[in-house]
């Protein structure tokens, strides 16, 4: 407190020179928040190394992240995105193990973001005709919140059943992990809309699809967005699931190829691939939110005052 | 339903309400009686506050007039017409702040204009119009995060201005206000009543603000609300809180309340002990 106060004085005497050397607050903010970021990472990597370094952790079971990140040039050979099995292919050919691991990493990431957007925009649309038509609420409701609790690996099987094997499973998952939640959240952020909202609306003649669409839509855009984001890790967590499925190549495939060949480095390089590919899809979608949502007050402030 | 019923009370009056009554989930266990039997006429261009201790139905009833629930007995006409549902011609302004804060300032006072379509320059027109009523044209292109707890209640006023409503419901609008702004508020509001030509039904706790503002103080009774006395107040406006009649009012409105709500904390006391 005090040195804030020091530097705030010391800003201002310094005047009208030493303003230009500064960064802009922008910038500022971004480097003070990538700093915390290292921070946080470092903290959670320094209590593993020192569990290594005390021969508290084996390092053939739990190798640090020193010993697994030196182990990536070793380690990207598995992830082999080679068509080796067609006949008339040269196992030999095909892309580096580095670009191979980009393809699997993109495989992966666009079987996430299919599938997510496709559970996205399925779930929004029938939780909004759900609460908008009384019939397809008795229809579907009970079927819909009775399905909610399956676990997707229930799904699996049938997955493989309706769509045999390659990208169509793997995102069909994804979509069934998510869709049933997102459209029983959708129906509870529609009946927790402010009811003065819909009935200054009314009372200015506004019809029931004008409702819908000029008060009720933008009133829970905010929470359909946080669900998003939330959704999006759950995405993440599930298409490693279905990977397992025989998509040819994707992350959960050399997961549990690497559970399989016992493999432990393998399994953190992929772990850490996962974590900033969720890290950075989630700062996207922050970014996005803060675009589009730019009406919604900033209230994170109030409880760091406290 | 036949209108020609109505014609039989005063067709000419603004609100007309004839034995309304009004029971919250009738027919089940919890069913409770919120109005009973109210009788109440209101003039063109009057001003009317609905005084009564809370949880007296004196909201209900202006949510019956507004037409956004059904009474469950009695009739409720408007210029002679029934209210069946709601209409522009009666606009209610809430309590809490209603504005959509996905909107600048503007596209919340013409919303009920782009309801009905109209186009961009009519909607910037009207809207432009009310704003300078209520004295916040500089605010146009705010959202109304920006704006103070007073202003946002000056932006809902003119949002209901720009219907053109016969009659303007309110709900306390200035409850969450600090005493200083509801004052300010109070007189501002006598302004724009007056431009508009238009009946005001208010509810309100505060014999205060009942007192600077009514024509006609409809006094409640606790639950079930019914009417307990009208009390006509006829001293000019702008009106001196501190003359003698106001005072003399003042104590008048107390006495007939404090009977009320001592009546309402000795019915609580009673269903918290049995």
């Amino acid at each position: 407190m005090a040195s804030d106060i020091a530097g705030a004085v010391g800003g201002a005497a310094a005047g009208p020179t030493a303003a230009p050397r500064r960064l802009p607050p922008r910038w500022q903010d971004a480097l003070a928040r990538l700093g915390w970021t290292a921070a946080s990472i470092g903290l959670f990597v320094g209590i593993w190394e020192l569990c290594w370094a005390t021969g508290l952790s084996d390092p053939k079971l739990l190798p640090p992240p020193h010993i697994f990140l030196a182990d990536i040039p070793d380690q990207a050979r598995f992830f082999n995105t080679a068509t080796r099995w067609q006949i008339g292919i040269n196992p030999a050919d095909g892309p580096s193990p580095y670009e191979a691991v980009f393809i699997t990493i993109g495989a992966t990431s666009m079987r996430v973001f299919v599938g997510l957007a496709i559970a996205a925009v399925l779930s929004v649309t029938i939780g909004v005709l759900i609460r908008y038509f009384q019939l397809l609420e008795r229809l579907t409701l009970p079927t819909i919140t009775l399905l909610s609790p399956v676990s997707p690996i229930a799904w699996l099987p049938i997955a493989i059943f309706i769509f045999g094997i390659g990208n169509a499973p793997a995102i069909f998952m994804v979509v069934v992990a998510l869709f049933f939640h997102m459209t029983l959240s959708t129906i509870s952020q529609i009946d927790a809309v402010n009811r003065n909202y819909i009935n200054v609306a009314r009372t200015m003649g506004a019809t029931k699809r004008q409702i819908y669409a000029r008060v009720i839509i933008p009133a829970i855009l905010p929470q359909l967005l946080l669900v998003l984001r939330l959704n999006m890790f759950g995405a993440w967590m599930v298409v490693l699931v279905a990977e397992t499925t025989g998509v040819g190549f994707g992350l959960g495939q050399v997961l549990s190829m690497a559970r399989n060949t016992f493999n432990p480095s393998l399994v953190f390089f992929c772990i850490a691939l996962i974590g900033v590919l969720g890290f950075l899809t989630d700062l996207i979608l922050r970014m996005v939110q803060n675009r589009i949502l730019y009406w919604v007050p900033q209230t994170a402030g109030v409880l760091r005052g406290l | 339903m036949d209108s020609s019923r109505f014609r039989a009370f005063s067709s000419g009056d603004a609100v007309t309400c004839r034995g309304v009554g009004k029971t919250w989930a009738a027919g089940t266990a919890r069913a409770h009686e919120a109005l009973r039997d109210i009788d109440l006429d209101i003039a063109p261009g009057e001003f009317v506050v609905l005084l009564g201790p809370s949880g007296c139905g004196k909201s209900t009833l202006l949510y019956l007039v507004a037409g956004l629930e059904a009474q469950t007995g009695g009739v409720i006409a408007s210029f002679g017409d029934p209210v069946e549902k709601p209409s522009p011609d009666r606009s209610l302004i809430f309590q809490e702040t209603s504005l959509f804060p996905w909107l600048t300032v503007w596209q919340n006072v013409s919303f009920g204009l782009s309801i009905r379509g109209a186009p961009e320059a009519e909607r910037r027109a009207v809207a432009t119009e009310a704003l300078a009523r209520v004295g916040l044209s500089a605010a146009m292109d705010k959202r109304p995060d920006e704006l103070s707890g007073g202003m946002r209640q000056r932006v809902a006023v003119a949002r209901a201005l720009a219907m053109r409503p016969k009659v303007l419901l309110m709900d306390e609008p200035f409850a969450a206000l600090d005493v200083q702004t509801r004052a300010k508020m109070q007189d501002f509001l006598l302004d724009v009543w007056r431009d508009s030509g238009a009946s005001v039904l208010f509810v309100t706790h505060h014999i205060d603000e009942a007192v600077a503002l009514a024509d006609r103080v409809v006094v409640f009774t606790a639950r079930p609300g019914r009417i307990k006395s009208i009390l006509p107040i006829s001293l000019p406006r702008p009106r001196d809180p501190f003359s003698p009649e106001a005072e003399a009012l003042r104590r008048q409105l107390t006495a007939e309340l404090k009977a009320e709500v001592d009546r309402a904390f000795a019915e609580q006391e009673a269903l918290s002990a049995a």
